[in-house]
């Protein structure tokens, strides 16, 4: 797919590098980061953050009228041996500590909840089989807070399945040791219904790798903010990202790489498929190279394949530079169609129409789904990719 | 013996808010083993008659028949009609993101064959028949026509055409655009699926230049919408020497 090209109506494609003395990712945040929702005033939709979300549709949530409902979520954790699975209270002083609120639904979230969940993974300690939170709404509404601790060296996968129909707002520490290897991928498999906003924060140690994979399929509203940074140099972080958005969904992913350690690593791709009216996805990727941050390299694309009329996506990819010592800097966004003459063409080699469709949806995530590294996701996500695509013809 | 009948076919297109009739009565009949050539001016419907016998919805049939070994054509979906035997090698290939030609190649075989090829002969048949259009093999791994040049455009259509074994192969302009290394290389291309004597080749083109590489059995002059004019292959040489002109002038409105 040439850059920027055959850019559908009812897209964006915009971008910029900036070069700021202070930074515009921080500046055009309504609030300073806050645990305290108070901080944040409750968003009228105009705000830089605020503007591509349906606020109608997030059944209060951003303006403190969404109440936690008992029971309204399961989450069920499966450990292998030598991984530490705990329930605490607020008090717990692991919390918060990979990084703060930045808007107010991920305050609410972290002002509301009443446990958290704590997984630590010891140091040292090279799991060989997955950690797996199957995390189910029930039709209740609940503020959750986790927390992934890996020691120095250790290694772990993390798997996190968000099934059935909830209201979630939630907010996910990552903390990864000097020298420690985390993947973590989060399925958001959500019923119809679901509206699903969460921060995910990561702190990379020294020398430390992270890889975030996170794959949205379902929900009314999704929208995710993964977030990194660095504590120490040599840490690298992957954040890769796969949505299939469907009529009247609307999923959002904002990211930021806040490159504040010299001689770390980021590479950011995700790639979205549309279909269906009303479908809207957004991706805002920002990557603050920080003054102090010398020898940085870093990498984001963003990709969409629009399948329908009526889809609409908004990409936005901002790249921040605060020094000229860096290894390398670079983003891409574009936006693609399959159109009637792409379909015409693979029909007249006899292809259906059904299955040109999957060949080229297909294609179109491989690449990426290739990259995660997983042989099982690998084949859940093609699995579900052609589920979605059966699902709309 | 494959047999593509078509009879007085009409064709219209919208455009501007307004039907405008392309095609106005087109007869011909191509049968295996036969290469007829279609040769006109700009804007006369060469790419209509193309377009339409493989089913594109741009077009409108508003009356004739076109009759595939006496199979009803035009009831036929696009990839239906592939799957019947027409082949359409397009004037403009068009791009298509995320599919490696390796792919591309190998579900459109398993569509027209009706089973996946057997991967071990299959690869060895797809590296041959690139081998003889002198197409690099790290080809096979580009996305479908993304960034090809317009000679490696047309050598992929060809490739095409050798893999899926037509009956009716239906070549929109394969010359346009081509220095003569590419065309030769493309014309040897055409000639060894016409050698089998398998196929009828419906050769469509504004220049006589590759009718010195592919011989035709006869010749049609296609003007305003409709064949004014067949013959042999000595047609071409006629207008070769004296153009279009004596068509677009007298014969057409007449």
């Amino acid at each position: 797919m040439a850059e920027a090209q055959n850019i559908p109506v009812g897209s964006t494609t915009a971008g910029q590098i900036a070069v700021a003395a202070e930074s515009t990712v921080a500046t055009r945040m309504s609030a300073p980061p806050s645990f305290d929702v108070a901080d944040f005033p409750v968003p009228h939709g105009r705000e830089e953050e605020w503007r591509f979300t349906p606020l109608e549709r997030l059944r209060g949530l951003h303006d403190g009228t969404a109440a936690a409902t008992g029971d309204g979520l399961k989450v069920d954790v499966q450990a292998p041996e030598g991984v530490t699975v705990e329930t605490v209270g607020r008090d717990d002083a692991r919390l918060g500590k990979a990084g703060t609120p930045v808007d107010r639904v991920a305050a609410q979230a972290y002002s509301a909840f009443e446990k958290a969940g704590v997984i630590t993974v010891p140091k040292e300690t090279v799991l060989t089989e997955p950690i797996r939170i199957a995390v189910h709404g029930e039709g209740g509404t609940a503020f959750a807070h986790q927390v992934i601790e890996l020691g120095a060296f250790a290694e772990a996968v993390v798997v996190i399945d968000h099934t059935g129909d909830a209201v979630l707002a939630a907010n996910v520490d990552y903390i990864l040791g000097d020298g420690a290897k985390l993947t973590v991928v989060s399925v958001q498999d959500w019923d119809d219904k679901a509206v699903h906003v969460a921060q995910h924060n990561a702190l990379v140690g020294r020398d430390a790798s992270f890889k975030s994979v996170v794959v949205t399929f379902g929900g009314d509203v999704v929208r995710l903010h993964p977030r990194v940074q660095y504590a120490g140099t040599g840490g690298e972080a992957e954040l890769f990202g796969l949505y299939f958005t469907d009529a009247g969904q609307h999923q959002e992913h904002r990211l930021l790489v806040d490159h504040n350690t010299p001689h770390c690593k980021s590479n950011v791709v995700y790639k979205g498929a549309l279909q269906g009216e009303g479908a809207h996805a957004v991706w805002i990727g920002d990557v603050l190279i920080e003054a102090k941050a010398e020898g940085t390299d870093t990498y984001e694309m963003n990709r969409n394949l629009v399948l329908t009329d009526g889809a609409r996506v908004d990409s936005v990819p901002n790249l921040e530079i605060e020094t000229g010592e860096i290894v390398g800097a670079g983003h891409a966004s574009a936006t693609g169609r399959f159109d009637d003459e792409q379909l015409f063409y693979l029909m007249a080699r006899g292809i259906p129409a059904e299955e040109a469709r999957r060949l080229v949806v297909r294609g179109f995530f491989a690449e990426l789904v290739q990259q995660i590294g997983l042989d099982d996701i690998e084949e859940r996500l093609l699995e579900k990719i052609d589920e979605e695509l059966e699902a709309s013809v | 013996m494959a047999t593509l009948e078509i009879r007085d076919l009409h064709v219209t297109v919208e455009a501007d808010n307004a039907t405008k009739e392309i095609l106005k009565g087109v007869d011909l009949t191509v049968k295996q083993g036969e290469t007829h050539a279609i040769m006109g001016p700009n804007g006369s419907g060469k790419s209509t008659l193309a377009y339409s016998l493989a089913g594109h919805p741009k077009y409108t049939i508003t009356g004739g028949t076109v009759l595939l070994d006496g199979e009803d054509v035009l009831e036929m979906s696009v990839d239906e009609r592939a799957r019947a035997g027409l082949f359409l090698a397009m004037q403009y290939p068009v791009e298509v993101p995320g599919v490696s030609v390796s792919n591309f190649l190998r579900t459109s075989a398993t569509a027209i064959r009706g089973e996946a090829p057997k991967l071990r002969t299959w690869v060895k048949e797809v590296k041959e028949a690139m081998q003889r259009l002198n197409m690099d093999p790290s080809f096979a791994e580009r996305n479908v026509n993304e960034g090809f040049s317009g000679g490696e455009k047309k050598r992929h259509e060809i490739l095409q055409l050798e893999l899926l074994k037509p009956k009716v192969a239906i070549l929109d302009e394969t010359d346009s655009g081509l220095d003569v290394d590419a065309l030769r290389v493309v014309s040897e291309g055409v000639n060894r699926v016409r050698e089998t004597g398998e196929v009828g080749t419906l050769l469509i083109t504004h220049y006589t230049r590759i009718l010195r590489y592919i011989k035709p059995d006869f010749v049609h002059v296609f003007s305003a919408g409709r064949i004014v004019e067949s013959g042999g292959a000595e047609l071409a040489d006629k207008l070769e020497n004296e153009g279009y002109e004596a068509y677009t002038k007298g014969g057409v409105s007449a």
